[in-house]
């Protein structure tokens, strides 16, 4: 029984190849050679392709190279087209937006944001293209669009970030660039500009999903593999036909904290955890600059930051005593 | 599958590799010393590692003192020719203070380096003179109307120059690394990793603006709700920038002035922040009323690229400690470099 202890899919099926049912509207096909990968096969199916592109996909693809060509000439230009500099520094490049000075500017001067609007065009086109995917193809299968609207929450933080609270701000100046290191400083920044985000209730509840996402994740792929050697792999024959796996499954949760999900409802928690991370991330940026503009303030008035004993002597701005001057 | 033996065993190898190398060289190594400053819960705490800082401390040992002699009774302007800003010390002293700067300033180069060889020692010859005897009023600036920041331990030529004629830790107007000509690859004065921004993607010339210019530091709303704070986040990497160079030239985390729950509050803050605060802008004293005003006397290559003198920062005096020398005072042996509290002789009028 040594497999099923192991992290790694143990066991490889591989069947005739399969190109799924024949699709049935449209001019496009399913595209590529199918052919098997043992590596792929360890982490999942072995089965590689075909793929289904479609307008949606061609399009969103398009509209995806010519943002990330946008965003790494700029990368480039930056340092004076050297490649070995490009590399180095790559983490530390980007393509940052308008500054704050020029407002809402709708056509901002290529070097003063306008590549950054192009790149944010085209790259909010590719990934509005590519939801559209996802909704159309769940569609074409006959299943839930469950993946299209989870997809949608990402994107929802995404043009907040990016576009809806730049809008409100006034100031595409307030967007995030479109680099490594230097969107992560931004963050950084954000956070400092408005007073410490942890004291934004949505960010707490942000942080909470997506914590208890990582949880919900752990606890259910564990339930999950432990009852594996009893067929609880079969999850979704266990939803409507229990058998000793998830019977199992069940009275461990209930012996060790009392209460237990079902094999259906684990996936609604799951679900709407990861979506509820992104979804209030979202609100929490809108909120902010917008509707408070200093969360630890804001903590404090209505009594959720608390004060703690002094420990230091106290001290006072020295611009309320000498404005600076010796 | 003889690939998938062989092969896996050979990818495990190389990443276990690479995984050590990074390791290795981007971490220091265990233990690190925690040291609590603030109530429990609230992080404040600074961080040493124990083999770092007994390399500092040994880096930050006082020169030799010249022992003391006997006053001749005749002051330096009695006796020396062209004294102008030590001339009430007297000779004896003078003359000790003399061999101690070279000590401290150019101690290969000797007296030569300020006095031009085969000439008087009244000759203002060489730039060196010229810009040592600003340097000495610069000293005596600091060390009598700098108090809230430099308090009675005070300054002198050695808490810069440690031995050499230049300090290590000078600063100049950085344009940036040269971008490509043309309508794209604007770095807007960001996202280069250099000493200055702490190797980060913030600004890379955090000083111009806040240690020779006096923009506004504070970029935190005072308000809970918008009530007409403009402050950008991008004013607020400038200011990130600022306090990440003052972080590496002290040596200390963000936490050894502020609390984190709210940098800007000063209730929460420490002592220590209110002398950070007067040393910014002694630091911009400095650099607008004595080392811009010399950058004439430098030689070309004394200048920077874009043509500016040197400047001083944080590290300038800090090296990496919290206090210069470790908070030990060399003033004390050379009470004449006090200053009186009164502006220097020279200082430009503010």
């Amino acid at each position: 029984m040594a497999e099923y202890q192991n992290i790694f899919t143990q066991v490889q099926v591989r069947g005739p190849i399969y190109a799924g049912i024949p699709v049935q509207t449209g001019s496009w096909n399913r595209l590529g050679t199918v052919s098997f990968s043992y590596w792929l096969g360890k982490i999942g199916d072995a089965q590689l392709g075909p793929i289904y592109l479609g307008f949606t996909g061609v399009a969103s693809l398009i509209f995806g190279f010519a943002a990330f060509e946008i965003i790494g000439l700029n990368m480039w230009a930056s340092v004076n087209w050297d490649p070995v500099q490009f590399i180095r520094q790559l983490p530390w490049l980007a393509l940052e937006p308008p500054p704050p000075s020029a407002g809402l500017c709708m056509i901002c001067p290529l070097n003063e944001g306008g590549w950054w609007q192009i790149a944010g065009f085209f790259l909010t086109t590719s990934i509005l293209l590519w939801w559209v995917r996802t909704y159309r193809r769940a569609r074409a299968l006959g299943m839930g669009t469950h993946v299209a609207w989870a997809f949608a929450a990402a994107i929802w933080l995404y043009l907040v970030l990016g576009f809806i609270r730049p809008l409100l701000m006034g100031s595409f100046g307030e967007a995030v660039p479109f680099g490594i290191f230097p969107h992560l400083d931004w963050t950084a920044a954000f956070s400092i500009r408005y007073g410490n985000l942890f004291y934004n209730p949505f960010h707490m509840l942000s942080i909470a999903f997506l914590y208890g996402s990582t949880l919900l994740f752990a606890m259910h792929g564990a339930t999950i593999l432990a009852v594996s050697r009893l067929g609880g792999d079969r999850e979704i024959e266990q939803i409507v036909d229990r058998g000793t796996a998830a019977e199992r499954a069940a009275l461990f949760w209930r012996w060790t904290m009392g209460f237990n999900a079902t094999v259906e409802s684990i996936h609604r928690w799951a679900w709407w955890f990861a979506v509820l991370c992104p979804l209030c991330g979202g609100i929490g940026i809108l909120l902010t600059g917008t509707v408070v503009d200093n969360w630890f303030l804001w903590g404090v008035k209505h009594g959720i930051a608390p004060s703690y004993p002094a420990v230091f002597p106290a001290v006072t701005d020295p611009s309320l005593l000498t404005g600076g001057h010796p | 599958m003889s690939f998938g033996t062989f092969g896996s065993r050979m990818v495990v190898a190389i990443l276990t590799v690479i995984a050590v190398v990074i390791i290795v060289g981007t971490f220091q190594h265990p233990p690190v010393d925690v040291l609590q400053r603030g109530y429990r819960g609230t992080g404040m705490a600074e961080v040493y590692n124990p083999a770092s800082l007994a390399a500092l401390q040994t880096a930050n040992q006082l020169p030799e003192e010249t022992p003391k002699a006997d006053a001749s009774g005749q002051t330096a302007g009695q006796s020396f020719q062209n004294v102008q800003v030590l001339k009430d010390v007297d000779s004896t002293e003078f003359v000790r203070l003399m061999t101690d700067i070279t000590a401290w300033v150019a101690p290969d180069q000797g007296c030569a380096y300020c006095h031009a060889d085969g000439e008087a020692l009244s000759s203002d010859k060489l730039y060196t003179k010229v810009v040592a005897r600003r340097m000495l009023q610069m000293t005596m600036h600091i060390n009598g109307d700098w108090k809230n920041h430099v308090a009675d331990t005070g300054v002198t030529c050695y808490t810069c120059h440690r031995g050499q004629p230049v300090p290590a830790n000078i600063w100049f107007k950085n344009g940036g690394p040269p971008t490509a000509a043309g309508s794209g690859g604007d770095r807007t004065d960001q996202n280069w990793p250099i000493a200055e921004n702490g190797r980060t993607s913030l600004p890379f010339d955090p000083l111009t603006p806040f240690l020779e210019q006096s923009n506004d530091v504070r970029v935190v709303s005072t308000t809970a709700l918008p009530e007409g704070d403009r402050h950008s986040i991008k004013q607020t990497e400038w200011t990130y920038s600022l306090m990440i160079n003052m972080s590496e030239a002290l040596g200390v985390n963000c936490t050894f002035c502020h609390s984190s729950r709210s940098f800007t509050d000063w209730e929460q803050s420490t002592p220590e922040r209110a002398i950070a605060y007067y040393g910014i802008r002694m630091v911009r004293d400095v650099n607008n009323n004595f080392l811009d005003g010399l950058a004439s006397q430098f030689p070309h290559d004394r200048l920077g690229p874009l043509g500016d003198g040197p400047k001083v920062d944080c590290a300038t005096c800090h090296q990496g400690a919290y206090k210069p020398l470790f908070g030990a005072s060399m003033l004390k042996d050379y009470p004449e470099l006090a200053g009186n509290g009164a502006a220097a002789p020279g200082t430009p009028a503010k």
